[in-house]
């Protein structure tokens, strides 16, 4: 028997009321109910960080949080970071560098690579990998990825 | 795939909670890192899920009289993040950078970890390690069981039904202690291989059996070379997807070997 | 032929070849990167069902009964349906080619009729509202089986006491034999004759967005449009028509953002046809997305030989002669359209490939089992053919007491010896392995390397270095599959169009993964046409609007879709020459186009903006000359022909330190020098490189996917498969060496796939060096901690 909740949370700055099913988890109310498809659902076992969102400003795997627990909770997602501008220095970066390829990983790559940037601190090159070492990505040799963060968090190039 | 449908509630207060736990198909979430994923897979269909994420008074980290009461729902990140903790655990502050990934310890708890009982976590030997002693409580009372007594077998533990691990109290340590963590890992985050946490002489490997496993034979030598050839007495580990028994025996004595020179020097 | 029109020029940049060559950033990212691109599973439909699978729990069993009866009652739930049902809607397929003579498969349904033939084949499908409702009812189906004798070891197969389809005499689906003669007499007469068995674990893709498709049957029109992630449109837009019996112009594939493929979403997949079917027959459209279970237990697998060598060679050093034997098992069935001998038939045709040793014998047994399937994964053949010649070449070297390095370069063919046929039969047009050679043991600092290595080792520390020569297929001709009788396009074709303001529109066959495929195509109108890259736009993916081609595979996008839109440009921009000088009354010979207007071709100055000819062309065409007409939409097509295969060339290096006390293996660096032909983007072509190089070091440490002895998948997850993540892999440093092709305009070949096929085999070599003081030794991929302590004798 489905079981459904009332859930109220901000979600990009927006306040959002949904009903909700318990075994619904945080990235498929992203992207079914507030059809946020930047979010996406790589693995559904909490492995390969492409759900990475953030919750009450901390990153989080998008698919091993329910919605329901989201209740009260202010969640930005991909879309909203990229509104407010505040993902656009990782974002060139990342474009000039050539730090995607297929892009799936882009989302949950650039939410764990903004929560080192947000840390303030410099950073290694080792660093930076073991920060994203939770974010699978097939397609690049994660190096353009490793590059690009370094360039923002340290602020070369 | 899809989890199969449950009921969820999040008590307010700790009777609530009891009261919920009742139901014979409840399961408790706390940061749901392990529950989730196998809700996800369909390995575990509870009809109720008891969200104790709300209950108050389980989030601390507090040091008082010789030990550091730990709250239940006190994530990762914050054990990570705790001057305390690395002041005075500093076993506890080795092993957290090992547990999964960023995103995974702002959500996991440590209550979820002990209660889970996974062999191959790391929170499990440290407290045993560390001789740490956990509360437990029901509906009607409260007890004190020490880590070792606490973990019974393969995801097994001596929580009985209705009760919640509500936090676990480690010994502060001392100037004079020695503390080293050690881990295996194909990749970064990964489960260990095989590990091992030491507090003076409680070597306690993780990954080797059922459940954390005190290396007494092995601690109980007087040199390096005695007590690798004692390990064999004190370890069976089972063969894991990629290793073999005596491959993983082997590294507990190469673990060893490790932590024993890093405690002499 | 030549490359005669080379230069390129385009405004906006000094440079020679316009962008050709420039490290431009792909214009297509942006929207990825604001999680604004749409993959399948993005997209949204009035009425969309979702399908999920019941698939075998058993590696082979005959389907006694099947009960829906609980799942139909289940919440949700439009249909649940058989083989048999399905198969009425959607015919099934034989994956065999006639160039690969005497391949045989038996017939494959979308559905499995009566029988399973591996753990995970799906053998009835669940639509319903939801996936999760769905899924719900996939727990109330029940099943009746009677469990078969399963084939699950290769050498058992090969063996045939147990014969997997009743229909065959064994299990061999495909076997070949190539010998050049004199290889006995060879062997004879060698000096050394080194040996050994290499084996490969199977693997496979971990795309991380998992095959996807969602089909929409129109009734009123009896036509079908299929959005799909997939890299070959065309060839789906065929298969779908033919087996649905839909006429091929009223079926549609549209693939927009592709989460990767890797040669993974090339082929047709049972339960990808199933939904294209469930489509028509429920008149609305389906959706069916590969949860992360259902692609390790379901996208194709690939590798798995084990391969037997031997290699005959001089006192000097001088190579005589390769003899292999090379066994390898695909599944149950041979994969449509493209087979699942390839792979095997690769390793006879690459193995020795660098090499200007003449004598060449080699046999290849490829066997059913009872396992997943496996077909073409990036590089197909070429990882293990590129170790198993460099894992003997340094067996030889080590044993002649030769530098690894020296020993290559006294064997790998003249750099001026081309044209050149190897003595597998396959013909090189021009490489450069002297010079890639030269290039990487600067890069590396090869020598200062050694010595380092040297005195390390003298503090027990102990580090390898592997190197990795090889040849690569790229660019493939009718040759690949074409030939064999499949309807798999060797051509591709590009259309652009000039509009109305002086923008073009370039449309193209082939598909975009996230390689950069539309990037630069862009750069290359831009700089063919004459404009700035701001002023292009390109569209891929859609059967409806691109000319004809094969799409994405082989490492053909670059080379041949490149070339397809290097022409059209070409074109065009005569075209717009022509408008030009009608409009300006001058001759055309007078005019070029530069800085997005036609100019003076000697002057430079500005004669007209490229938006004022499009007004004229399109708005004003009763101004021009009543028997001109305006042409700003042309279409190229380009197929290479002239060679079976473009070959390319490179050489890798890993470094790596092994830990003899774990058997863990710690990558320090790894180098890359590739000659790829005419490099349009060299920053995307690098990490393209990376990346290849990132999946070759996942076959060389991390990735198998295990079987049980009764055929179950036993790490079908992303915990237990093991990929590689960013906390263990090396910087990888790459450069190149450019042989332009000559056989087209461009010259570009492709790069696609030399990461994946040079790195398994230089990451061997590596840690063998590092070993060779412990007198140890692997052979076995993936060399994990247990194997490399196992040659250490410590487990």
């Amino acid at each position: 028997m489905e079981h459904a909740y009332d859930i109220t949370l901000t979600v990009n700055g927006t306040t959002v009321s949904r009903r909700v099913p318990a075994r619904l988890h945080l990235v498929d109310f992203l992207r079914e109910d507030l059809e946020l498809t930047g979010s996406h659902a790589g693995c559904e076992h909490g492995v390969c960080g492409a759900c990475t969102v953030r919750v009450n400003g901390e990153i989080v795997r998008g698919c091993l949080m329910l919605a329901v627990q989201a209740n009260g909770c202010r969640v930005d997602t991909i879309e909203g970071l990229s509104d407010s501008k505040e993902l656009a220095g990782l974002q060139k970066a990342f474009h000039q560098k050539n730090a995607l390829q297929c892009g799936f990983c882009t989302p949950g790559m650039l939410m764990a690579a903004q929560d080192l940037l947000l840390k303030g601190k410099k950073v290694s090159r080792e660093e930076i990998r073991t920060h994203i070492s939770g974010n699978y990505c097939r397609c690049t040799g994660y190096q353009a990825i490793v590059d690009a963060i370094e360039e923002v968090v340290n602020g070369k190039g | 795939m899809k989890a199969p449908a449950f009921a969820y509630v999040k008590p307010a207060s700790l009777p609530e909670a009891f009261e919920l736990l009742q139901h014979p198909n409840a399961k408790i979430l706390a940061g749901g890192q392990s529950l989730i994923p196998s809700l996800n897979m369909r390995l575990s269909s509870p009809e109720l899920l008891v969200d104790i994420t709300g209950l108050p008074g389980l989030s601390e980290i507090k040091v008082l009289n010789g030990f550091v009461r730990i709250g239940t729902l006190v994530t990762h990140t914050r054990i990570e993040q705790s001057p305390e903790i690395k002041k005075h655990i500093p076993l506890l502050a080795q092993a957290v950078p090992h547990i999964a990934h960023a995103a995974i310890r702002n959500r996991g708890t440590i209550g979820g970890s002990l209660a889970l009982a996974d062999p191959a976590a790391e929170y499990p030997a440290c407290a045993v390690a560390l001789e740490a002693v956990f509360i437990l409580k029901n509906k009607t009372t409260e007890r004190r069981v020490k880590a070792e007594q606490f973990f019974k077998g393969l995801f097994e533990t001596d929580l009985k039904p209705g009760e919640i691990l509500t936090a676990a109290e480690f010994p502060v340590a001392g100037k004079s202690d020695r503390s080293v963590f050690l881990e295996l890992t194909r990749r970064q985050g990964d489960y260990a291989i095989i590990g091992l946490a030491v507090h003076n002489s409680n070597f306690v490997y993780f990954g080797a059996g059922s459940m954390p496993v005190v290396a007494k034979n092995a601690s109980s030598k007087k040199t390096l070379k005695e007590a690798k050839a004692a390990l064999a007495k004190d370890l069976n580990p089972p063969a894991d997807l990629y290793h073999s028994s005596a491959t993983k025996l082997h590294l507990a004595g190469v673990l060893l070997e490790r932590a024993w020179n890093m405690l002499t020097t | 032929m030549g490359k005669a029109e080379l230069p390129l020029h385009a405004p906006g940049t000094k440079l020679d070849r316009g962008y050709i060559g420039q490290s431009v950033p792909r214009p297509n990212a942006q929207r990825l990167l604001q999680g604004r691109g749409s993959y399948v599973d993005d997209l949204r439909f009035p009425r969309l069902a979702h399908v999920v699978f019941y698939r075998s729990p058993h590696a082979h069993a005959k389907i006694k009964r099947l009960d829906f009866s609980k799942g139909l009652k289940s919440e949700g739930v439009i249909a649940i349906l058989d083989g048999r049902a399905v198969a009425e809607y959607c015919t099934p397929w034989v994956g065999v080619l006639a160039h690969l003579k005497g391949i045989k498969s038996p017939p494959q349904h979308a559905i499995a009729i009566e029988r399973a033939c591996w753990q995970g084949e799906a053998v009835a499908a669940v639509v319903a509202e939801t996936r999760a409702q769905a899924e719900d009812a996939l727990g109330l189906i029940e099943a009746e089986w009677e469990e078969l004798p399963a084939v699950i070891d290769m050498q058992e197969s090969l063996e045939g006491k147990k014969i997997i389809h009743k229909e065959f005499a064994d299990n061999i689906c495909f076997s070949r034999q190539h010998d050049t003669g004199g290889v006995d007499e060879a062997f004879a007469a060698a000096d050394v004759v080194v040996e050994e068995t290499f084996e490969f674990g199977r693997h496979t893709g971990v795309c991380l967005e998992g095959r996807a498709i969602l089909a929409d049957y129109n009734a009123a029109e009896h036509s079908l449009t299929v959005y799909h992630s997939t890299q070959a449109p065309h060839m789906m837009q065929d298969i779908f028509s033919r087996h649905l019996g839909i006429p091929e112009a009223s079926v549609r594939v549209i693939a927009r953002d592709v989460g990767g493929s890797f040669g993974i979403k090339v082929h047709v997949y049972p339960d990808e046809m199933a939904t294209a079917a469930l489509s028509v027959m429920l008149r609305r459209p389906v959706k069916f997305v590969a949860d992360r279970l259902e692609s390790f237990a379901t996208d194709i697998h690939a590798r798995e030989h084990k391969v037997k060598i031997k290699m005959a060679v001089s006192r000097t050093g001088e190579i005589l002669a390769f003899d292999l034997d090379d066994l390898s098992a695909i599944g149950p069935y041979s994969v449509y359209p493209r087979t699942s001998g390839i792979e095997g038939n690769q390793v006879v045709n690459l193995t020795g490939g660098p090499y200007k040793h003449r004598k060449y014998r080699a046999k290849l047994n490829v066997v059913f089992t009872n396992k997943n399937v496996t077909c073409q994964y990036r590089a197909v053949g070429h990882p293990i053919a590129v170790a198993l010649t460099e894992g003997i070449v340094d067996k030889a070297a080590a044993k002649l007491g030769m530098d690894p390095a020296e020993f290559r370069r006294k064997n790998l063919i003249p750099d001026d010896a081309y044209p050149y046929t190897f003595p597998s039969g396959i013909k090189f047009e021009r490489l450069s392995h002297h010079q890639t050679l030269n290039k990487l043991l600067d890069l590396m600092s090869y020598k200062k390397l050694r010595e380092e290595q040297e005195v390390l080792r003298k503090q027990n520390i102990f580090r390898g270095i592997g190197l990795a020569a090889m040849i690569e297929v790229t660019n493939p001709s009718p040759a690949f599959y074409g030939v064999g009788g499949a309807r798999i396009s060797a051509q591709d074709g590009a259309t652009l169009r000039l509009e109305p303001t002086g923008m073009v529109t370039v449309m193209c066959s082939v598909t975009e993964q996230g390689q950069g495929t539309e990037g630069i195509f862009a750069q290359i109108a831009a700089s063919a046409v004459g404009v700035s890259m701001d002023k292009v736009r390109v569209i891929t993916g859609d059967t409806g609007v691109t000319p004809y081609g094969g799409g994405t595979w082989a490492s053909r996008g670059a080379g041949i879709g490149g070339e397809a839109v290097l022409l059209a440009g070409r074109a065009l921009r005569s075209n717009m020459l022509e408008i030009a000088s009608k409009i300006l009354n001058l001759e055309k010979e007078t005019l070029d186009i530069g800085n997005n207007a036609i100019i003076g071709k000697l002057t430079q100055e500005k004669k007209m903006p490229l938006e004022e000819l499009g007004r004229v062309a399109y708005f004003r065409p009763d101004t021009l000359p009543m028997d001109f007409q305006a042409e700003l939409t042309v279409t190229r097509h380009y197929t290479p022909r002239q060679y079976g295969f473009t070959f390319t060339n490179g050489i890798q290096a890993s470094l790596v330190e092994v830990d003899p006390d774990t058997g863990f293996v710690k990558l320090l660096k790894h180098w890359c020098v590739e000659d790829s032909g005419t490099v349009i983007n060299p920053m995307l072509v690098d990490e393209q490189l990376r990346g290849g190089v990132v999946q070759g070091i996942g076959a060389a440490l991390f990735e198998e996917c295990l079987y049980s002895p009764e055929g179950q998948l036993l790490n079908g997850s992303m915990a237990d498969y093991l990929v590689p993540m960013s906390g263990e892999m090396p910087d990888i440093i790459c450069a190149h060496v450019e042989t332009p092709t000559l056989q087209s305009q461009l010259g570009a070949k492709g790069v696609g796939e030399a990461g994946t096929a040079g790195a398994p085999g230089a990451v061997m070599n590596a840690i063998n060096d590092a070993l060779a003081p412990l007198n140890a030794r692997v052979t076995a991929m993936p060399f994990t901690p247990e194997r490399i302590l196992r040659a250490l004798a410590k487990a």
